[in-house]
């Protein structure tokens, strides 16, 4: 018997995941596959390149990145003052941070769309200040900003607790500033992680749905993100515009996923030499 | 000053950044994260406890609760199983495609629930592959609570695998191959050697696996077709309430999600103090999607 053998149970516990990994997960996106395919070449690139679905991923790109760029600053400045200072209530802040992944997105939505909304505690004197945010593409930011928050905090964390004071040390004895010794030591350190964080945060805006529809407007060509267009094709019974559209987002999510893996294997070596 | 005489201190350590920093952080962060959680309780209460009692006590509102806790009652448990049953074959076990399946079982993470819900159409639904042939069976798979299942399950697929891959691949396979050796069967290696080992971790996949199933909304809204006292969840009834114009209802209903938020953040806490989730697992070291709970 050859050593890898030894313990038993490998056609049972193989043959559970491959059915449920065929069953739930590769079946229904190979469904939604086929049905896209299955449009042909024009049907399909006229559906995907029509004005109301370009209008949409440029929306939900684009608060995709300004969402992404706020949480690369908030989410960097949040894990160092949890991993670098001590101060009352650390610990609590630390599990608050988790908030979005654990507050179901609907309850989000309504829950920014109230505070935001123009009589709402925040959104009144923004107003004010002649700045609307609920039903403009500052609420998707939002929104999106909200619920990606997470991953650039959890990502740079580990990173930042397992920095060496070494370096700074040598560059602190070279004479170099606070400010040069972040940007020219400590920021390339972090930089694998910042940008794995980043990468994950970006693709989980581009497939948020539940916490955008209620502060969004949802208006076709300025404040329609690609997920709720996918949504309302279906709503309309235009099952080919359905698959074609959430297609996109699949690919798109594909790539994002390739991109994260890369960005994340370059991060680990990167760790591992330092 | 927390660092000990004799060192210097290092970057952002003096008292001016270090207190801008902290009020800049702990500001935003109250404005962005906390507030909703405050408005959430504000609004429940706004028209006082007696109407907050009669939305929570509203058949409605009682029904989708009930369809919510029945579609975690069958989803959870089976991914469960899944999850460990993925998490020993590829750990346990050299076989060709073993990195290729780790990625397949994190891929519902990368994707939107809405793609996720509109996929399941195109399999189940009339428009779909099984559609017609269930039709005539008679057998109801969307709209109803097999496709709210079948949708959440997707959604949350990886979350136990996911908590226990990189564990039991840092455990190895010596112990097992130890017991197995001196005779022990396969399921008595698991429960006394491996689970004992992994009940932390399991735990902790499954509180984050429940708490995503019950909140989960854009799959669900797809495959359930809203049909009120029916085939709505919490979180449809929620947005039903509230594009009824009845802000007050919906954030009653879910203040019952809040609550089941603030449960499950405490929950991970206390399991990671017992060596679950991402503080015992080495920095980016994780599997393929790492971060999402």
């Amino acid at each position: 018997m050859s050593r890898r053998r030894v313990i038993p149970g490998l056609p049972l516990s193989l043959g559970i995941t491959l059915f449920y990994v065929g069953l739930i997960i590769a079946l229904p996106l190979g469904a939604l596959v086929f049905k896209a395919a299955s449009l042909g070449p024009e049907a399909y690139w006229n559906i995907i390149s029509s004005e109301r679905a370009v209008a949409s991923y440029r929306v939900t790109v684009l608060s995709a990145l300004a969402a992404t760029v706020f949480n690369l600053v908030f989410g960097l400045a949040l894990a160092w003052v949890l991993v670098r200072y001590s101060f009352p209530g650390r610990r609590l802040v630390d599990a608050i941070v988790d908030l979005p992944f654990a507050l179901p997105t609907a309850v989000a939505g309504i829950a920014l769309t109230t505070l935001f909304a123009p009589n709402g505690w925040f959104g009144a004197p923004l107003m004010d200040a002649g700045i609307r945010v609920a039903y403009t593409p500052i609420g998707i930011m939002i929104a999106m900003a909200f619920t990606s928050l997470p991953f650039i905090v959890r990502t740079v964390q580990p990173v930042l607790e397992d920095l060496d004071p070494a370096f700074e040390e040598a560059a602190q004895s070279l004479g170099g500033n606070d400010a040069a010794i972040f940007a020219r030591v400590i920021l390339p350190l972090l930089w694998p992680a910042l940008l794995a964080g980043t990468s994950l945060a970006f693709a989980r805006s581009l497939g948020e749905f539940g916490a955008i529809i209620f502060i969004a407007g949802n208006q076709p060509f300025s404040t329609e993100i690609t997920a709720l267009l996918a949504f309302i094709r279906l709503e309309e019974y235009d099952y080919p515009a359905a698959a074609a559209i959430a297609s996109v987002m699949l690919i798109a999510a594909f790539v994002m996923l390739a991109v994260t893996n890369i960005l994340q294997a370059r991060a680990l070596r990167y760790t591992a030499r330092t | 000053m927390r660092h000990a005489k004799g060192k210097p201190p290092r970057v952002g350590d003096r008292p001016a950044i270090r207190r801008t920093l902290i009020a800049v952080v702990l500001v935003t962060g109250a404005f962005f994260v906390l507030a909703p959680l405050v408005v959430i309780a504000v609004q429940a209460f706004s028209l006082g406890v007696g109407y907050f009692g009669a939305t929570i006590a509203h058949p409605d509102t009682r029904h989708a609760i009930f369809l919510t806790a029945a579609t975690a009652l069958i989803a959870v448990p089976i991914n469960t199983i899944f999850g460990i049953a993925a998490a020993w074959a590829v750990t346990k076990y050299e076989f060709w495609g073993r990195r290729f399946l780790i990625v397949i079982i994190e891929i519902p993470f990368s994707i939107s629930p809405v793609v996720a819900g509109v996929a399941y159409l195109f399999v189940y639904g009339l428009q779909g592959l099984f559609g017609p042939m269930l039709q005539s069976a008679e057998v109801r798979v969307l709209f109803a609570l097999p496709g709210i299942v079948l949708a959440s399950m997707f959604v949350t697929a990886p979350f136990v695998a996911r908590e226990l891959i990189p564990l039991m691949q840092a455990q190895g396979r010596d112990l097992e191959e130890a017991a197995t050796s001196l005779g022990a069967s396969g399921w008595r290696t698991f429960f006394s050697v491996t689970l004992p080992n992994i009940k932390w971790a399991l735990l902790y996949g499954v509180v984050l696996c429940n708490a995503r199933v019950m909140g989960e909304f854009g799959a669900v809204s797809v495959v359930s077709g809203n049909i009120r006292g029916q085939t709505n969840t919490l979180p449809l009834h929620i947005e039903l309430l509230y594009h009824d114009y009845n802000a007050v209802g919906a954030f009653a209903a879910a203040s019952i999600l809040a609550l089941l938020a603030v449960v499950t953040i405490v929950a991970k806490v206390l399991l990671e103090r017992q060596g679950a989730g991402r503080r015992s697992r080495p920095a980016l070291a994780a599997p393929i999607v790492e971060a999402k709970p």
